[in-house]
């Protein structure tokens, strides 16, 4: 198959569940998709598309957290980009990794560095961070190191100055 | 009833640098289960990285892995590049695969050493690790380093290489040639690694597949993917070299794989000097900002396939920085692999994936009902280095010899 039949096999089994198709380039593509929709998804992709899972990018955004799921279209050099936009206050997802077991681990990752909840994961515990680290801390989110972060841009920037 | 008793290897994984911790699982001899813990080395880089700009994010994930220390750049220069639509000047891709490639070797050859190790040819793991310092001095020759080489910029490469030191270089490089086929002649064709090492650890292609693993772990059981093929980036669209497969995904076929890519590394390496003779012009695009967007770069490491990606929101520093090493997909795998063999063929099994090297040893053995230390991490070695012994015996054969050349 060639990269356009897939893509529209991916259009046509995905359906309605898509809200945004976006072809960046021949070698990138980008869909978005409804939370509650990630299962159907990974299962197109991973099942019906035959694409390799790269890795999951959790992204905290003024808008909300993302997850960007990389999938590899490897015979027809293609990286798929699936997103999905969690809200802020309640980041509650699926967890994908009973279809594809190569989430698990990258699941566990999200998190505890970001907070978002995966339901239904097998084997849910810290992958990273300590046994004993306080809950409800996630060190990837915004607001978690403002302080310390508003501290260092200013010491980093008068020590460039002081370089330049 | 049979005891079951926890044997922990770690936080430093058995002789390598990386702070893993595994706990096996075991009745008697047989390995019934594997628990894996990371995060002993966890060092916060993705966010690190939020904080330094392009420029000084390249150097900072150098510093992730001291094997494959351009690997990362030059993900995270591809990633750059795709986010911000930069090209590359041809005469810079064809260095980047240059230094990627001596890369691979180098790392292969550390791999084959320690392998020797565990299995109890010290002779291998001392004349592997000599030849390895070959490709350093090359490195240090083209990039001044042996380790750390700061090539990658996006854009291009910092540095060019001159057209006077081409013919050092391939002479340099031809020397490994006759080395690199004692080794392969000494683990290929030996009865006694081949009672050693086929059928263990043995990786079906669908479990390859299910767990995403990469590299040689993966094109070891029979399942083709190299990015470098497949993603065609830096010159390895332009030059001609295959992508070696074996088909039954046990220690001996990872070994195999591994062997042969080096071989092919030095197709690559030498059609790129060819290359870089007659192919002129910069080095460097000079790309002068990073527009908004993202960015995804991937790059064939040693040990399987780097993935960065980036988030710019136009300004100097990435929003969003994800970093994925190839072992991360990799060692999943081990707790297939492991169950159902015995402890003396653990540490070869767990270290078949070559989950990022060098080490530190620091592994013991605790019986969970005394609390007592029944293995020290030299037992382990030793457990395995015994068996080879034994093998030796059974099959009346000495071992894989290395003639001094």
């Amino acid at each position: 198959m060639t990269r356009d039949e897939v893509l529209a096999m991916a259009k046509k089994n995905l359906g309605n569940t898509i809200i945004d198709f976006y072809e960046k380039s021949q070698q990138r593509v980008s869909i978005e998709v409804k939370p509650e929709d990630i299962l159907e998804t990974t299962r197109v992709m991973f099942h019906d598309l035959h694409a390799r899972f790269q890795t999951a990018s959790g992204v905290d955004t003024p808008n909300g957290i993302e997850i960007i799921y990389h999938w590899a279209l490897d015979p027809m050099n293609c990286v798929v980009n699936v997103r999905t936009k969690l809200k802020r206050e309640n980041p509650v997802i699926d967890s994908c990794a009973n279809l594809v077991k190569a989430t698990e681990w990258i699941e566990r990752e999200m998190w505890e560095m970001l907070g978002i909840e995966f339901t239904n994961h097998p084997d849910m515990k810290h992958l990273l961070l300590k046994e004993d680290w306080p809950e409800g801390k996630y060190p990837l989110r915004r607001d978690y190191f403002t302080e310390i972060e508003n501290k260092k841009t200013t010491e980093s920037e008068t020590n460039e100055a002081r370089h330049d | 009833m049979t005891k079951r008793t926890i044997i922990p290897i770690g936080p430093y994984h058995a002789l390598q640098e990386e702070p893993e911790f595994f706990k096996l699982h075991v009745e008697g001899e047989k390995v019934v289960g594997l628990e894996i813990e990371l995060g002993y080395n966890h060092r916060g880089i993705e966010k690190l990285s939020e904080s330094k700009h392009y420029d000084q994010t390249i150097f900072l994930v150098e510093r992730i892995c001291g094997i494959c220390s351009t690997s990362h750049p030059i993900a995270c220069v591809q990633a750059i590049e795709d986010a911000g639509d930069i090209e590359v000047p041809e005469r810079a891709l064809y260095i980047r695969s240059l230094i990627g490639e001596l890369e691979r070797i180098h790392s292969h050859m550390l791999w084959l050493g320690l392998a020797g190790h565990f299995l109890g040819f010290n002779t291998i793991w001392m004349w592997a690790w000599r030849y390895r310092e070959d490709v350093l001095d090359v490195f240090e020759l083209i990039t001044g380093n042996r380790n750390h080489y700061a090539m990658m910029k996006a854009g291009g490469v910092r540095r060019d290489i001159k057209s006077e030191d081409i013919p050092a270089i391939k002479k340099m490089i031809g020397n490994l040639v006759k080395p690199l086929t004692l080794f392969k002649n000494a683990v290929v064709d030996d009865p006694v690694i081949h009672a050693r090492t086929k059928g263990v650890g043995t990786l079906t292609a669908q479990q390859i597949i299910d767990y995403a693993a990469l590299g040689p772990t993966a094109r070891a059981s029979g399942v083709l993917i190299d990015v470098r093929r497949d993603h065609p980036h830096a010159a390895y669209g332009l030059v001609d070299w295959d992508v070696i497969v074996a088909q039954n995904g046990d220690v001996f076929d990872k070994a195999v794989v591994r062997i042969l890519e080096m071989f092919e590394s030095l197709k690559i390496i030498d059609q790129c000097l060819e290359k870089l003779k007659t192919v002129t012009g910069p080095i460097d695009s000079n790309p002068r900002e990073i527009k908004p967007g993202e960015g995804v770069g991937h790059y064939e490491a040693p040990r399987g396939e780097v993935f960065h990606y980036i988030r710019s929101d136009g300004t100097n520093r990435p929003a969003r920085h994800k970093v994925r090493a190839p072992s991360f997909m990799n060692i999943v795998t081990d707790r297939e692999a492991v169950i159902g063999q015995t402890v003396s063929d653990a540490t070869i099994i767990l270290a078949a994936v070559d989950p990022c090297y060098c080490c530190t040893e620091r592994m013991a053995a605790i019986d969970v009902n005394s609390g007592k230390k029944t293995f020290t991490s030299a037992d382990m070695i030793r457990l395995s280095q015994a068996k080879t012994e034994q093998v030796k015996k059974q099959l009346g054969a000495p071992g894989p010899q290395i003639k001094l050349l």
